[in-house]
């Protein structure tokens, strides 16, 4: 029988979907109990939320003035505090996870498993090496805690809605560091989807040429309800914010419909939508790897076909 | 002055399509060119620009591993780094043995700062940073793509999934690097020339005291699940009627 405690992921007001793919996965383990932890300050409406994900058994939550703002350092010996009380402790595998997940490995001394992407049993999971290129096995040893992250792509959001977890609160005894202080997050306001949940989304890459240009995206992005991504050359060259970035380094995405525009298609780009349902690219050179990849393909010049697409778009609705 | 530790993996090198071997055993590595992990070159260069600044006196840097690694140590020397160390171990290494490693460094050398690469491109784990700073019960900056040093503290810019967020840390610290941080230095002839005068020191993994204990295993490699080719249409209309035809608008 395994018992699994979840980190939770937010922003003190919303639960962040990761954390119901990180449910889904716990959940393949056989004979599991599910438990959420939300670290956060008083009052928060978090806990509620995720108890209302399917699966989750109980709902911990830790209250301190520390937890306004997911810092690591501070979050790593609370979630240690309790992890004796369990088989296994998961996290997403975004930068929430990837930053405390290992700082709470290495203060229980074990290793951790990076992006889980398949449950094989309690102890044996499969993930991706190599930019996605080789698939591991790995066995973690019966006698000690599994930490890991998930690799929230592949996995099916829990639902949310009807279930009612009870919420407690986990009286802690930890000493949190104030070595580190957080200063600020720079965030950019869009009522675009959010491009890790959505289930379309338009990318754009090196051949849009600037931020002005890139601007054609967007609109294509509109009429296809879709959220907007890039390639690393077009967030390098300053074209969108560095949260676009699809690929090895930036969001491993899994929406059901991917157009990537002007895109090559870099083994560390293709990494980051190997799970996306239907791939289509625009590109003008034939060569290109993305169309060793994509579903639909369409050798063209963006600057053409993107408007005339959006157009076509635009007007069937 | 402040001492920089950075560490540099050999890694295969990120233009290289890795393919599985046929046993299912590992990737093909014959004949495959190696290089330092990307990561870690704009770890180095940032240690090396922090020096150049003023804000450190000496930049060492060490790789964990197979002797094959000196090659790797002798390009981040002609780079610029001072000094490197070759900790050489046969066992497997997972993130965790590696950041022992890298404490016991720290605590022999008096390090000040520690740079890593935010992941390596080989096993794609992004923890080593994470747990050397647990270890040595210190703050942990990942994800940098700005870095400005302020006395005994250091104003890091992260790039996290909502954007970018600010951190303000006291040093001692483990900085990991991402790949906006800095455009690494080209290496010029005569530095490899010089380079190969400076100190590289090799020493066994189990003389600093640590042990290669196995903790998760690897137990097989397997290809990806490979996408299915699809079609190529002509026009718009045509792209239209393909997306149409598959429900998806
Ligand atoms: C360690 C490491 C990690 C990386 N991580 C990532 C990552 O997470 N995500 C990522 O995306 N990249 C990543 N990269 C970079 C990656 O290797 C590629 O350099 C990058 O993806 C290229 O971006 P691009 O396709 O936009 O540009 P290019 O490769 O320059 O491709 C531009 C494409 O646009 C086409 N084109 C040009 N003009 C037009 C036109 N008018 N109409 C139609 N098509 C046109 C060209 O034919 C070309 O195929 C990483 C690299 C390294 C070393
Ligand atoms: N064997 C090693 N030798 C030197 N540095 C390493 C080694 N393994 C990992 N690192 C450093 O730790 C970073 C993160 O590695 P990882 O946690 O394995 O993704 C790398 O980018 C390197 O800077």
């Amino acid at each position: 029988m395994s018992k699994i405690l979840i980190v939770a992921e937010h922003d003190g007001r919303q639960l962040n979907t990761a954390t119901t793919k990180c449910v889904s996965c716990a959940s393949e383990i056989a004979d599991a109990t599910i438990d959420v932890l939300v670290l956060t300050t008083a009052g928060s409406e978090v806990a509620a939320q995720a108890a209302a994900i399917s699966g989750v058994g109980r709902v911990r939550v830790i209250e301190d003035p520390a937890n306004e703002h997911a810092v690591a350092a501070m979050q790593a010996p609370q979630v240690v505090a309790l992890a004796g009380e369990y088989s296994h402790v998961f996290g997403p595998s975004t930068t929430f996870g990837k930053d405390l997940m290992p700082r709470v490995a290495a203060l229980l001394d074990v290793d951790q498993i990076s992006d889980v992407m398949t449950v094989i049993g309690s102890h044996e999971f499969e993930r991706p090496i190599y930019a996605g290129n080789a698939i591991v096995t790995v066995t973690a040893p019966a006698d000690q805690i599994v930490v890991a992250t998930v690799r929230t792509a592949s996995f099916q959001a829990a639902e949310q809605g009807n279930a009612v977890a009870p919420v407690e609160n986990a009286e802690v005894e930890v000493e949190i560091p104030d070595h580190t202080r957080f200063v600020a997050l720079h965030a950019e306001a869009s009522d675009r989807p959010d491009l890790q949940t959505a289930a379309r989304v338009v990318s754009g890459g090196r051949a849009l040429g600037s931020a002005e240009n890139f601007e054609i995206i967007y609109k294509l992005a509109d009429a296809l309800g879709a959220a907007v991504g890039a390639s690393r050359a077009a967030v390098d060259a300053g074209y969108v914010p560095n949260e676009l970035q699809v690929g090895q380094t930036g969001k491993i995405i899994a929406p059901a419909l991917y157009v990537a525009v002007g895109i090559s298609g870099a083994i560390q780009h293709l990494t980051g939508i190997k799970d996306a349902g239907t791939i289509v690219a625009i590109n003008k050179d034939e060569e290109a790897p993305i169309f060793e990849v994509a579903d639909i393909g369409l050798v063209a010049d963006l600057f053409q076909a993107v408007p005339e697409l959006e157009k076509a778009l635009s007007s069937r609705t | 002055m402040k001492k920089i530790l950075v560490g540099l993996k050999r890694a295969v090198d990120y233009n290289i399509r890795v393919r599985v071997n046929s046993g299912g055993t590992g990737v093909e590595t014959d004949g495959v060119k190696m290089s330092i992990n990307p990561f870690d070159e704009i770890a180095l260069e940032e240690a090396l620009r922090l020096k150049e600044a003023g804000h450190a006196g000496e930049v060492i840097v060490v790789s964990v591993g197979a002797p094959e690694a000196q090659q790797q140590l002798r390009t981040g020397l002609a780079m610029g780094a001072d000094r490197a160390i070759l900790v050489t171990t046969s066992d497997p290494l997972s993130p965790r043995i590696v950041a022992k490693t890298l404490l016991a460094l720290v605590n022999r050398e008096s390090i000040e700062l520690v740079i890593v690469g935010k992941q390596t491109i080989d096993g794609d784990n992004n923890q080593t940073g994470q747990m050397l700073a647990a270890l040595w019960d210190r703050p942990q900056a990942t994800f940098a793509s700005k870095l400005e040093i302020d006395g005994d503290s250091l104003q890091v810019t992260r790039e996290v999934d909502a954007g970018l967020e600010v951190l303000d840390v006291d040093l001692p610290a483990v900085v990991t690097a991402d790949l906006r941080l800095n455009e690494p230095r080209y290496v010029k002839l005569p530095d490899i020339m010089k380079a190969k005068k400076k100190p590289l020191e090799e020493i066994a993994l189990s003389d600093l005291g640590v042990a290669a204990e196995a903790g998760v295993k690897t137990t097989k490699y397997a290809p990806p699940q490979s996408r299915s080719k699809g079609v190529m249409v002509d026009d718009v209309d045509g792209l239209v009627s393909a997306l149409t035809d598959k429900g998806l608008l």
